[in-house]
């Protein structure tokens, strides 16, 4: 099949693909690069001189980058433990037969289908509200103290509403590596002597471990990236309670105009992303070998 | 000890029943197979007898206990499954050592039990592998090993060899007999395969639709099968049935004879065929041969060489004190006798 020439026709053809998403991915980044070396606002954007690495020690210096970046972590973590916990535990109840189990599965996986601005104004005026909120009306209804969600406990609301947006992913992937294992398999461990605790312990959670590591590299990507429920809900405050880093560099940009600065934050952005990311395949990427 | 009885046990999912009310007594120390055809209900039945399906009316009694409500871990039965069922993310040692574990014993103890049963089935070298890497008859003794260490009452082979090369399925045939003498365990083995039947029961439960078709020795299985079915399925190649008026001569109404109880010739014999296809295998010579007193190929076998071809005409002669005969509901009628003409 790879004789030379066929290898060769093979890169020819692919090279416009490849040189299109080359310069797509390439362009931004330098150009990116290149801003976060010059003064460069809104206010004055004729005027961009070169300023060298002054905007990263702005960024870096600034008292809310260690706070925003305290906050994303304790935003990935948080949503991480949630729905890889919670993800298991609604995936083993529908991995069983019950009366209505396919609508079950579908309203489960429902949530997914919501955009992000929708789910977090939902949850910000439907559920989180103090007054006429859902869950504000429920605490006032046996007596207790609504709590005012966006201002008492801005990261754990957003970290609710994400975890939400993000459990059905966890659900599907984790569900289908439950109906992959063989029942053969949970019949040995059975017969072995096992207990029902033992077999999800021995056999289940070790068959999920693969698709809990998708799960933890996949949501751990995207959710490095939240904006959209941040910036409908808490902006980012009281102060910097809510702020995350991609919060922080769009706030640089839309709120103070200042382009270079946001374009360093943004670089700090995806060495901060890269270092995780090598954290976490060097954690738990032997999973993912065969 | 491991003596397994089972009382007027019925199995129906719904309205389906799968087994009728069935008894059956097995003895401890048994070497007992159960055979028929795939959806006769013998793997049903080895499920019920491990506890992984449950009863639906009747009894299962384990040396004298009533097991019928008892989990599969309380029965104290080991099973091997058909597709091995390890466990994928273990080491060798730690598939072997999982019964124990649960079982609660201690380190000392488990680490001698499992160095045993490797040794005894040759897994030393594999013992810190993974099942992925290892290849069938390798899984297959795991799966063994998995089984013994836990000195069970009585041992449960579900299909064990369907999944292995011919080579090696007559190896592990060997092995698994091998195990039998040695353990003197009660042993309950189900396949679909006559062959590996007959060479490792002690007895052999003939099953049909999750009716009992006949018990017995696989050489009483062979020489008086209760009817055309157990017949037709024991031994290989299979009984010639034959009907109408060959039949007729022996006042039955089917007979059966055994390849190997035809007598061939080139000149002369009772029936006179035209080969169909020959299979030379050396020691063995197997004719298919078309002939007027039967719309079927009648199989016939010849010791050594017997050399004649597609297209030849042979004649054929049945061993008349060989022959089988059935009566009209297919069962076997008593005394074989001669034919009248």
């Amino acid at each position: 099949m790879a004789t030379l020439h066929t290898k060769n026709a093979a890169r020819a053809m692919m090279a416009p693909a490849v040189i299109v998403l080359l310069i797509w991915m390439i362009v931004p980044l330098a150009m990116t690069l290149y801003f976060s070396t010059l003064n460069y606002t809104l206010y004055n954007p004729f005027s961009t001189p070169f300023v060298g690495f002054e905007n990263y020690s702005y960024f870096l210096t600034d008292p809310t980058f260690l706070a925003a970046l305290a906050n994303t972590l304790i935003l990935v973590i948080g949503v991480l433990a949630i729905t890889v916990i919670g993800g298991v535990l609604i995936a083993l109840l529908l991995d069983q037969e019950f009366y209505g189990v396919n609508i079950v599965r579908l309203m489960v996986i429902a949530p997914f289908f919501v955009m992000p601005t929708v789910a977090a104004l939902v949850w910000k005026n439907m559920m989180m509200n103090p007054v006429y909120g859902v869950i504000g009306q429920m605490l006032s209804a046996i007596g207790l103290t609504p709590i005012d969600w966006m201002t008492e406990v801005p990261l754990l609301s957003i970290v609710i509403i994400v975890a939400w947006q993000w459990l059905p992913f966890a659900t599907l992937i984790l569900l289908t590596a439950l109906q992959s294992l063989s029942s053969d398999q949970k019949e040995a461990a059975e017969m072995d002597g096992a207990g029902a605790l033992s077999i999800f312990w021995y056999i289940t959670l070790p068959h999920m471990s693969r698709a809990i590591t998708v799960v933890i590299l996949i949501q751990t990507i995207f959710l490095l990236s939240i904006y959209a429920e941040i910036l409908v809900t808490t902006q980012g405050g009281p102060g910097a309670q809510s702020t995350n880093i991609t919060y922080l560099v769009a706030q640089q940009a839309t709120s103070y105009g200042d382009i270079g600065a946001a374009s360093a934050g943004g670089i700090v952005a995806v060495i901060l992303a890269n270092i995780v990311a090598i954290f976490l395949v060097r954690l738990i990427g032997k999973n993912l070998d065969a | 000890m491991g003596q397994i009885h089972l009382e007027k046990v019925r199995k129906a999912f719904g309205d389906v029943v799968i087994i009728p009310d069935l008894d059956l007594k097995i003895e401890d120390g048994e070497f007992v197979v159960f055979v028929g055809p795939s959806g006769c209900g013998k793997s049903t039945l080895l499920r019920l007898i491990a506890g992984l399906e449950d009863v639906t009316d009747g009894q299962i009694v384990i040396d004298g206990q009533d097991a019928t409500e008892l989990p599969p871990a309380k029965r104290g039965l080991a099973m091997v499954f058909q597709s091995y069922a390890l466990y994928p993310h273990m080491s060798v040692r730690k598939n072997i050592a999982f019964p124990l574990k649960m079982a609660g014993m201690d380190k000392a103890e488990i680490d001698k039990r499992v160095d045993y049963a490797a040794k005894t089935l040759n897994l030393d070298a594999y013992i810190d592998r993974r099942p992925a890497n290892l290849s069938g008859g390798q899984r297959q003794r795991v799966a063994i090993g998995r089984a013994i260490v836990r000195e069970p009452k009585a041992f449960l082979f579900d299909e064990p060899l369907s999944n292995l090369d011919a080579a090696l399925r007559v190896g592990m045939r060997l092995e698994i007999s091998e195990l039998h003498q040695r353990l003197k365990t009660t042993m309950i083995y189900v396949t679909h395969d006559q062959v590996e039947a007959m060479t490792m029961a002690d007895k052999i439960v003939v099953l049909r639709a999750g009716n009992i078709e006949q018990v017995g020795s696989p050489l009483e299985l062979y020489s008086h099968p209760r009817n055309t079915f157990v017949a037709g399925f024991i031994g290989s190649p299979k009984m010639n049935l034959l009907g109408g008026a060959e039949a007729e001569k022996y006042q039955a109404e089917t007979i059966g004879i055994r390849p190997e109880h035809v007598r061939l010739s080139t000149t002369e014999g009772s029936w006179k065929g035209t080969v169909k296809v020959s299979e030379h295998l050396g020691s063995d010579t197997f004719l298919h041969v078309e002939s007027p007193v039967h719309d079927e190929p009648l199989t016939v076998r010849a010791d050594g060489e017997f050399p004649v071809h597609a297209g030849d005409v042979v004649y054929l002669t049945p061993e008349e004190d060989k022959i089988h005969r059935f009566d009209g509901e297919g069962l076997a009628m008593k005394t074989n006798s001669r034919a009248v003409a």
